[in-house]
């Protein structure tokens, strides 16, 4: 069976500035692949490369999404398809209420693969206990979308979302980032709730701490737009340890 | 890959529905103006002499006042005697089954069909073509329950008194330079009078259209909620297009007297003009109502779509003791649109209260201001102002401007304003398209968050309409599931 996410040799910049130098990266159905790496190597950038975000642009290589060339799809179109990225920096929408937001999200993925849409009620049902397990309350639905979240709250929102959605791949850009101890153990239980053998999990992080609660089957370094060592579990805590230092690129000799 | 700047560009190619002519044929007065085409307005419509008088005394001041020139808007100057004063339909018969066909087509692609068969139930409709009043829809029915609802010219002639007293009223013959001119040469508008305790069972509207070229339209609307009594209004409005631009200049005048509660919405659709800013209608016009009974309610409800200038100031003059005053605006200014709008609220009466929350979208080169003015008079103890002022950018040529006047005399009176602007951002639509929406439904989503403070104000159908109208101003149309 063909992988779910092959990247092949992907180049990406922003602006004029090239960020991805040759990613080279399978992840198969039912695999956690966690991505670590110091601020500014790129994983910030490759999961908006494979999420399709404007003004990141694809300079070379290939990503295929279940056999399909996903750098040819529209944003809405990879969403639709089960790509899902949990942002670091989740926008405000004023006035566009929470709960109808993700109702209207999850309709047009389910109208995409010609299933019925979900009326008030049915959505209210699907969506009750992942507010309880996730420790949110139902006025929590009745906010405008993200407006005046504090940054806890923002990303329990992305994880409410995403177990939703339900997607097929899962990124998960620095959920982590700005999470007490117990926000942290709450959104990990979510995530892991969602690991199952037609799942993939991308997950973007600085820190090792997250990796405690969600245990990764691979975990990649990513040093200058390069993944540079790849294992298992073990390798992240052998980061904590020593930091990212022995990665870095030399500093160059000038003559 | 979509982007806040491809959206823009399919707002500029924005398509204008209603912009089509109809071939009805027009008795129209050649251009310019004098005190003979005063004159000749009042006789074609066959005018008492204290009428011919009052117009000629508003003429007498018009002619020396100035155009004002505060406002945030920039046009080119207006020849006032380039412009037609009267056009009216040739053969309007006397119903809808009289009336030339042409009349009753041209409403009929509208949407506005005359017959009240097959009115909407609930609403019943005045509906004036260029200077005059085509037809009335539910008259009788409405008069059963002693409600006038007719068209102004028709209320001159049937209830002389009511119209003599309450004209002007509310909005002086002098009160300003479009005011006087509309008071000189006024063609017709609506008119009603709800009586004592009688709660209007049914909307009324009135449906304007300009159609004739070159003219200008000049309609007068004057509705007295008298003690006790309730009643919704809602005006709609459309145009051609044509490369000219057309000046309209109303005056709408609104009494309300003790216990009473008047609505007044409006859904302002005329031209905006092409992308380029070529043609649209100046829309220079004046509302104002006086709250002069205890315990008296005004609410003005706009969503100003169209028009190529707007220049509109719904206000309240709240007199009697706990009166209250609203006002809920959204305008929407894409491609060259501009306008200058907002609201007075004065504070006379004790325990007077006020609302306004203004909604201003601004895209393509729109240029969009908010100008308000809160006055608390003396004595006017416990008095009570809420206001909220936000606007939203869709790319980056376009501008909000928010000039809010506060004026308090009265130590015990209690203001809270707050302003905000934000832009619908790459940022907001990559967002939404990760979640599988596509752009255009998200730039309608997020301007109708933006904006359902006010539409849940309107009328529940025309809440509707004003949504669809949104989406078409900002051309996303067929976009929405």
């Amino acid at each position: 069976m063909a992988a779910m996410l092959e990247i092949q040799n992907l180049h990406a910049s922003v602006g004029d500035k090239p960020i991805l130098k040759g990613i080279d990266l399978t992840a198969n159905a039912g695999e956690v692949h966690a991505i670590m790496g110091p601020n500014g190597s790129g994983k910030s950038t490759l999961a908006n490369v494979l999420a399709g975000r404007p003004n990141y642009v694809v300079t070379g290589g290939t990503v295929r999404y279940d056999g399909r060339d996903l750098l040819t799809m529209k944003p809405e179109d990879r969403a639709r398809e089960g790509v899902f990225l949990a942002f670091q920096y989740p926008v405000e929408i004023p006035g566009v209420n929470n709960a109808y937001f993700l109702k209207s999200a999850l309709n047009a993925i389910r109208r995409h693969h010609g299933e019925p849409e979900l009326d008030a009620i049915e959505f209210l049902q699907l969506i009750d206990d992942k507010l309880k397990a996730l420790g949110l309350d139902e006025s929590f639905t009745k906010r405008g979308l993200n407006e005046g979240f504090s940054g806890g709250e923002k990303k329990r929102n992305e994880i409410f979302q995403l177990l939703t959605i339900q997607p097929r791949l899962a990124i998960l850009d620095e959920t982590d980032s700005g999470l007490d101890i117990d926000a942290l153990r709450i959104v990990a239980g979510g995530v892991n709730s969602l690991r199952g053998p037609d799942r993939a999990i991308l997950l973007v992080t600085h820190y090792q701490r997250i990796l405690n609660y969600i245990k990764p089957d691979f975990v990649h370094v990513l040093v200058d737009g390069r993944l540079v060592e790849s294992g298992g579990e073990e390798l992240a805590h052998e980061l904590e340890k020593t930091g990212y230092a022995r990665f870095e690129p030399p500093v160059a000799n000038v003559p | 890959m979509v982007t806040v700047e491809q959206v823009k560009e399919q707002m500029a190619k924005q398509e204008y529905k209603f912009g089509f002519t109809a071939d009805v044929e027009m008795d129209v007065f050649p251009t310019g103006i004098n005190e003979d085409v005063v004159r000749a307005i009042s006789r074609w419509k066959e005018e008492p002499e204290w009428l011919l008088e009052w117009r000629l005394k508003s003429y007498a001041y018009w002619k020396a006042m100035k155009e004002p020139k505060w406002a945030n808007i920039t046009y080119g100057p207006i020849d006032y005697q380039a412009i037609s004063y009267f056009a009216a339909p040739k053969n309007k018969g006397t119903g809808p089954t009289e009336m030339d066909p042409e009349i009753k087509k041209l409403y009929d692609r509208l949407g506005i069909p005359l017959v009240e068969q097959e009115r909407l139930a609930g609403v019943a409709v005045d509906a004036v073509l260029d200077s005059v009043s085509v037809a009335t829809t539910f008259k009788d029915k409405l008069a059963s329950m002693g409600i006038i609802f007719s068209s102004f010219s028709e209320a001159v002639k049937e209830h002389p008194d009511l119209v003599r007293k309450w004209l002007g009223f509310v909005v002086p013959q002098n009160d300003n330079f479009f005011a006087a001119l509309n008071s000189a040469v006024f063609s017709d508008g609506s008119f009603a009078y709800i009586p004592p305790g009688v709660r209007c069972p049914m909307e009324l509207s009135t449906y304007f259209r300009i159609n004739a070229a070159n003219t200008g339209q000049f309609e007068r609307t004057l509705i007295i909620a008298d003690k006790g009594s309730y009643v919704s209004y809602l005006e709609g409005c459309t145009a051609p297009m044509r490369d000219e631009h057309q000046l309209h200049a109303a005056v709408v005048e609104l009494i309300a007297l003790d216990d009473a509660e008047l609505k007044y919405s409006t859904i302002q659709n005329w031209y905006p003009g092409d992308k380029n800013g070529k043609g649209g209608i100046y829309n220079f016009v004046t509302k104002r109502g006086r709250a002069v009974g205890k315990n008296s309610k005004l609410s003005w409800t706009q969503v100003e779509t169209g028009s190529a200038i707007t220049w509109k100031y719904p206000s309240c003059w709240l007199e009697g003791d706990n009166a209250q005053g609203e006002f809920y605006s959204v305008a929407v200014c894409n491609n060259h649109q501009q306008a200058d709008t907002g609201t007075k609220m004065i504070h006379i009466g004790k325990n007077t209260r006020s609302t306004i929350v203004s909604k201003g979208i601004s895209a393509g080169f729109g240029q969009n201001t908010y100008r308000g003015q809160v006055k608390v008079m003396r004595g006017a103890t416990g008095a009570r102002n809420y206001s909220q002022c936000d606007s939203l950018l869709v790319g980056d040529k376009c501008g909000a401007h928010t000039f809010p006047y506060i004026e308090v005399n009265e130590p015990t009176a209690t203001l809270e304003h707050e302003a905000s602007t934000s832009k619908i951002g790459d940022d907001q639509l990559f967002y939404c398209q990760q979640r599988g929406i596509t752009p255009e439904d998200a730039t309608n989503m997020i301007v109708n968050g933006f904006c359902k403070k006010v539409f849940n104000n309107l009328p529940m159908e025309f809440a509707v309409e004003a949504q669809k109208l949104i989406v078409v101003s900002l051309n996303l149309e067929g976009t929405v599931g």
